[in-house]
C-alpha cells in the first residue's frame, strides 16, 4: 500500500502526555515538519520552556535544553551569540512567556537577538491547574478567576506580539491559530518564514504566536474548544501578520 | 595596602592592575568565550573591560537586562560547551541563584565572580564578607553545591579564573570566586599568562545540533518515580569526589602556635600582619587561611585543632565562616570570632588586640 502521509523524522513515535484537544500536539509536529523541510535538524538547538511543553523535547527530536521559567530568550541568547552557525529556537507558553518571563522577551527582542519564538497563547496556565494568565480574556472563568476575569483589579489582556512589533529590534511577528486546517496552514507558514530569517542571516527576532486550545482549563469538550478559539479568542488577540521587514 | 609595582626583578610582564581589571583579563587568558553582566559596583571595571576585549577577541559580550537574564545567557552558552561566565556583586548575586540552582540540576559548568559588598538588601558598597553562608550553602533550592575560591590577594584572584574554568569544566560545576570590594578595586603588581589547559573531559553532552548523532537533551528535571533521588545520588558522589581532591588551603606559622586564627581572603591578610606583630610581642600566633570554601578544609583544621589552642576566626561580618571552623574543631578547642559587618573591616590593631586579650590566660598559666 502506499503510504500518502507520514510522521516527520524531526516527531519522535512517543505517546502524548498532552490532553485530548490540546493545541501543543500540532505546534511540536508544525516545528518538526519545518525543521525537517528546511533540512535544519544536525544545526537546530531547542528551549522548551517551564509549562504543559516543559517536556517538548520528548517529542521533538533535535538537540533541546530545559531551563528555569520565563528565562528561555535569555538562553537563547547566550546560544546564539556564541553559536551564530546553529538555529536557535524557543517554545514557551503564556505563562513563561507573558508573565514571569516579560522582560526577557522583550529585551531579546530590543537586542534584535537573531532567534524564533514559538509562542502558544492557550490563555491560561496549563500545568498549574488552570489558573489566571496575563493572556486570559475579559470574563474568562479560571482556578483563580472563579467570576471570571475583571479588568478592574485583574487587568486586561496582555497583548504580547502587539508589544513586540513596535520594537525595532523584533524583525517578523505574526499571530496564527491552529483551530482549523487553513489556520494550521497558515502557522505552519509562519513557522517556517520565522526559522528561514534566522537561516538567511537576517538580524532581528522573529516571534510566531499560535493561539491553542486547552479543553481541560477551559472546560470544554475538544471541538467546542476549537470554537471558541475562533469566536472569542481571536476578538482579544486579532489574527495576522503584524509586521514582516 | 597599596603597593608599587617592583620593575627590579627583571618580570617584565609584571603590571599594576586593580583585581577585577585583573580577573577579566585572566579569564580571557584561561579561553573565555562569553562574558555576561550587568552593572553593580564595585565590580563595574569586569564589565567595562569586557566590553572591550571580549570584541576585540572575537568573542562575546553582552551587557544584559538583568542578572537573572545574565545568568541564564550563561547557561545557554554552557549548555552549548562554551566557556562561559559573569560577574556581580552581592545584591545581584542574590538574583543569580535561580539560575545557578539549574545549572546546578542541570550539570553545566560556569563561573560566577561575587565581589562581595555589604547587604542585607541594598546594603552599601563598602567590602564585605557577607556572602560566605550564601556562598557555600548554596542560595538557590534543592541540595546541590558550588565550588567556591577564596582569594586573598590581586595575583591570587587572577589565578583562580583558569582554576575556576578547569574546575568547573571538569566536575560540570559552578565555580564562585568570592572576592570583596577590596579586591576588586585595589590595585597590585600582577602577573597574568596563558596557562596551559589540563586534559578534561570531553564535552560529549553539549547542545550543539543532532548532526549525525541522536539528540542531547540538557535538563534538571526528573519526573519518573525515583529519577530524581538517583540524579541527586549521582550530584552528591560527584561532590564527595570534589571535597576528596580539591581542598585548598594554607597555614602561617602554626607548627607551635598557641592561638590560631582562620580567616580567608582579604580578611587574612590582615590577620596576617597581626600574626606577626603578636609574635614580635612573644605571643605565639598563626593562621589558617582557607582558599577553597567549599570544599572546607575541614581536616587541616580539625588536625590542628588535635592539640589545645585557642582558635578565633576573623570575618568581615557578623560570623559565618565560624560556624565551618567550629564543625571541624568539633568541640576539641574554644572557638572564638571578631568581625565586623556591613562594611566595617577590622584593622591589623583590633586583631592584635583580640589575639593578646584571647592569650593572656595563656600568660598567666605559664609564668
Amino acid at each position: 500500500m502506499k503510504a500518502v502521509f507520514a510522521r516527520t523524522p524531526s516527531l519522535k513515535d512517543q505517546p502524548t502526555h498532552y490532553c485530548p484537544g490540546c493545541g501543543h500536539g500540532i505546534a511540536h509536529r508544525l516545528v518538526a515538519e519545518v525543521i525537517d523541510e528546511l533540512d535544519i535538524r544536525g544545526r537546530t538547538i531547542g528551549i522548551a520552556p517551564v509549562g504543559c511543553s516543559v517536556l517538548a523535547y520528548d517529542y521533538l527530536d533535535v538537540d533541546m535544553v530545559e531551563v528555569a521559567h520565563g528565562r528561555a530568550p535569555a538562553v537563547a541568547t547566550g546560544m546564539k551569540r556564541t553559536n551564530p552557525d546553529k538555529i536557535i529556537f524557543s517554545y514557551q507558553g503564556d505563562g513563561d512567556l507573558a508573565a514571569i518571563g516579560t522582560g526577557e522577551i522583550i529585551h531579546a527582542a530590543h537586542r534584535g537577538e537573531q532567534i524564533t519564538v514559538i509562542f502558544i497563547n492557550n490563555a491560561v496556565f496549563g500545568m498549574t491547574g488552570g489558573q489566571m494568565a496575563p493572556t486570559t480574556i475579559p470574563g474568562q472563568v479560571t482556578a483563580t478567576t472563579p467570576v471570571g476575569r475583571e479588568v478592574v483589579g485583574q487587568g486586561y489582556p496582555l497583548q504580547v506580539s502587539e508589544l513586540l512589533a513596535v520594537l525595532p529590534g523584533a524583525v517578523y511577528v505574526e499571530r496564527c491559530s491552529v483551530h482549523n486546517p487553513a489556520r494550521i496552514l497558515r502557522a505552519k507558514k509562519a513557522i517556517k518564514h520565522g526559522f528561514e530569517l534566522q537561516l538567511n542571516g537576517t538580524h532581528g527576532l522573529s516571534l510566531i504566536e499560535v493561539l491553542s486550545p486547552c479543553p481541560t482549563y477551559w472546560r470544554m469538550t475538544p471541538a467546542k474548544a476549537m470554537e471558541w478559539v475562533e469566536t472569542e479568542m481571536t476578538k482579544v488577540f486579532p489574527l495576522g501578520c503584524l509586521k514582516d521587514v | 595596602m597599596r603597593e608599587k609595582g617592583d620593575t627590579s626583578n627583571g618580570v617584565s610582564e609584571r603590571t599594576l592592575r586593580c583585581g577585577n581589571e585583573a580577573l577579566a583579563e585572566a579569564a580571557v587568558l584561561a579561553g573565555l568565550d562569553a562574558y555576561f553582566g550587568y552593572p553593580i559596583t564595585p565590580q563595574n571595571e569586569v564589565t567595562a573591560y569586557m566590553s572591550k576585549r571580549m570584541p576585540e577577541q572575537g568573542r562575546v559580550f553582552i551587557q544584559s537586562e538583568s542578572e537573572l537574564a545574565a545568568i541564564n545567557m550563561v547557561f545557554g552558552a554552557s549548555a552549548t560547551g562554551k566557556r562561559a561566565m559573569t560577574s556581580s556583586s552581592s545584591p545581584g548575586i542574590s538574583l543569580m541563584q535561580e539560575g545557578m540552582s539549574y545549572l546546578a540540576g542541570a550539570e553545566l559548568p560556569a563561573v560566577v565572580v561575587n565581589v562581595m559588598r555589604g547587604g542585607p538588601g541594598l546594603g552599601n558598597i563598602a567590602p564585605s564578607q557577607g556572602d560566605y553562608f550564601q556562598a557555600t550553602r548554596g542560595g538557590g533550592h534543592g541540595d546541590y553545591r558550588t565550588i567556591v575560591l577564596g582569594p586573598s590577594t590581586v595575583q591570587e584572584l587572577a589565578d583562580c579564573m583558569p582554576l575556576a574554568f578547569d574546575l568547573a569544566d571538569k566536575y560540570r560545576m559552578t565555580v564562585v570566586v568570592l572576592a570583596d570590594g577590596i579586591l576588586g578595586q585595589m590595585m597590585e603588581p600582577v602577573v597574568l599568562q596563558e596557562k596551559p589547559r589540563p586534559e578534561l573531559p570531553p564535552k560529549d553532552w553539549a547542545l550543539t545540533g543532532a548532526q549525525g548523532r541522536e539528540q542531547n537533551i540538557v535538563r534538571s528535571l526528573w519526573l519518573k518515580e525515583g529519577a530524581l533521588e538517583e540524579h541527586n545520588y549521582k550530584l552528591q558522589a560527584k561532590y564527595r569526589q570534589v571535597q576528596e581532591t580539591e581542598v585548598r588551603c594554607e597555614d602561617y606559622k602554626i607548627d607551635d602556635a598557641d592561638i590560631i586564627v582562620i580567616a580567608y581572603g582579604v580578611a587574612a591578610r590582615i590577620v596576617r600582619s597581626a600574626v606577626n606583630r603578636a609574635r614580635q610581642e612573644g605571643v605565639k600566633a598563626g593562621l589558617i587561611r582557607p582558599i577553597t570554601l567549599w570544599p572546607f578544609p575541614h581536616e587541616q583544621i580539625s588536625r590542628a585543632a588535635e592539640e589545645f589552642r585557642i582558635f578565633l576566626t576573623v570575618e568581615m561580618s557578623c560570623g559565618q565562616m565560624v560556624e565551618d571552623v567550629k564543625l571541624a574543631v568539633a568541640g576539641k578547642v574554644p572557638v572564638l570570632f571578631y568581625g565586623r559587618p556591613g562594611g566595617g573591616i577590622p584593622t591589623v590593631d583590633d586583631v592584635l588586640e583580640n589575639i593578646r586579650q584571647l592569650t593572656l590566660p595563656l600568660k598567666r598559666l605559664v609564668p
